[in-house]
């Protein structure tokens, strides 16, 4: 096979993947309305506020509704020491 | 058209050809590059499909929630303060909500512990969400014990746990009857953790949170809005910190491909004269190195693209999940909804595939213009 050959039937591959992930973006997201219906659900019911994806600290488990000084209150003159809080920035009606 | 089309074929062969002949160099090169974009766009897409989800799950978050506040700490607030808002213009529902956190030393895990739909008729009855049934080992049945405020254990029927589905908010949920959350955290009748406001019309939320905001001057109001835009921010400064963490390993990328791009050496200099010297145009030279160009840069893109679509929609971003975890025990089981932004993706095609491409035709082209015996000698 020509190199040329080889290097466009190749290219073509990787176009498909490219398509392939746009069509199954929208595939999933016109799929996706039952598997939010039990989060929206359980949101509704139990009035959450927040993600639970960072849960080792209680202003990172509840990032809305923590307060200014919250990361740094555990004591006088406490640091912020959870690593999480070096990636998150304060909610934003406080800054 | 066809002859054109025949041309570009036989250059695509010497670009090739050519390319081959520097084999470890140039699979180095598309291997980093690769990379790169696969870095960048795990990133961009992880941080807008969360942004989407918060975005659509908080969509049904209380309206307007109020907390008191004592000496810049939150503190529970009394039954009263609901009878003091009275019959506000607006409000549809307003209600005392108990939650909190208990931390587990077992696992050495935080739980949100919240009242759900549990009477109080059902006292040692618990739901829990499906991150502390995977970190406890427990079921439907088993009972899970609380150590409460005075020291005494309170043991749980576990009678639901949540659905997985729900799991980006409810992993680490514990929900029970109010006369229980009292029991173990020693709360009095007539408190709560704050008040959630129900308001029908959104335009009034504000007004509403104004007249409160006058009511109640110890307390501090937080509104839909401000969560969703908390989330907002919150996805946008992550992928912010992130994208400043790799601007190293990108300015080192940069400095290699442009160097690599660039800067050519005599080989590739006689290699022109050589071309010139048979015959070849400038113009195919310069068609010729735009192929080699867009070879390595089109490749490198496809490649990072797809690997990191995979990464981010498949495989649940295992890379990246020990930096989003932090301390965290419980940590959620998510499958993300892919949601794909063109405008980003647009944006990364061209900062990763033009740049390449005009690097390597530009030095050429300076090249290529000149005599072909000035070249070789």
């Amino acid at each position: 096979m020509r190199k040329s050959n080889a290097f466009l039937v190749s290219l073509f591959l990787l176009l498909l993947g490219f398509v392939v992930t746009l069509i199954d973006g929208g595939v999933r997201q016109h799929h996706a309305a039952s598997k939010h219906e039990a989060g929206i659900a359980l949101v509704r019911q139990l009035g959450l506020t927040d993600l639970a994806l960072f849960t080792e600290a209680r202003y990172t488990r509840h990032l809305s509704q923590a307060d200014l000084h919250s990361a740094f209150q555990d004591h006088p003159s406490a640091f912020e020491h959870f690593p999480t809080g070096s990636l998150l920035p304060p909610p934003r009606g406080m800054r | 058209m066809l002859a054109f089309l025949r041309k570009q074929k036989y250059l695509i062969d010497y670009t090739l050809a050519s390319l081959l002949r520097r084999t470890g160099k140039n699979l180095g090169l598309l291997t980093v590059y690769a990379l790169i974009v696969f870095m960048l766009a795990s990133v961009m897409l992880f941080a807008h499909a969360l942004r989407y989800e918060a975005g659509l799950t908080l969509q049904s978050t209380p309206e307007i929630i109020v907390q008191r506040m004592q000496a810049g700490r939150h503190a529970m607030i009394p039954a009263e303060y609901l009878q003091h808002i009275g019959r506000m213009r607006g409000v549809t529902k307003k209600e005392g909500r108990l939650w909190g956190y208990y931390y587990d030393s077992a696992v050495k895990a935080n739980y949100t512990v919240m009242t759900g739909a549990q009477d109080d008729a059902a006292l040692t009855e618990i739901t829990i969400g499906s991150g502390i049934a995977r970190v406890r080992g427990l079921t439907i049945g088993d009972y899970l014990t609380l150590r409460s405020q005075s020291g005494d254990a309170f043991s749980f029927k576990i009678t639901a746990v949540l659905e997985t589905e729900s799991e980006l908010v409810s992993a680490d949920l514990l929900l029970m009857a109010p006369g229980a959350f009292r029991r173990v955290f020693g709360i009095e009748e007539g408190l709560y953790t704050d008040l959630a406001l129900s308001v029908r019309n959104p335009r009034e939320i504000a007004k509403v949170a104004e007249k409160l905001a006058k009511l109640l001057p110890d307390t501090r109001l937080i509104t839909r809005e401000e969560i969703l835009r908390t989330y907002d921010a919150v996805f946008s400064w992550r992928q912010g910190v992130v994208f400043i963490l790799l601007v190293g390993a990108i300015l080192a990328f940069v400095i290699f491909a442009w160097d690599k791009a660039s800067g050519l050496s005599a080989e590739e200099r006689r290699e022109i004269g050589v071309l010139k010297a048979i015959g070849w145009e400038t113009a195919d030279i310069m068609r010729m190195k735009f192929w080699e160009g867009a070879i390595i840069s089109l490749t490198a893109f496809l490649i990072g693209y797809v690997a990191a679509y995979v990464h981010v929609f498949f495989a649940s971003v295992s890379l990246f999940e020990p930096v989003l975890k932090g301390w965290s025990v419980l940590y959620p089981q998510f499958r993300l909804t892919p949601s794909v932004d063109g405008l980003q993706v647009a944006t990364l095609f061209f900062f990763s595939v033009l740049p390449y491409i005009v690097a390597t035709i530009v030095p050429i082209w300076r090249t290529s213009i000149t005599d072909p015996d000035a070249v070789m000698r």
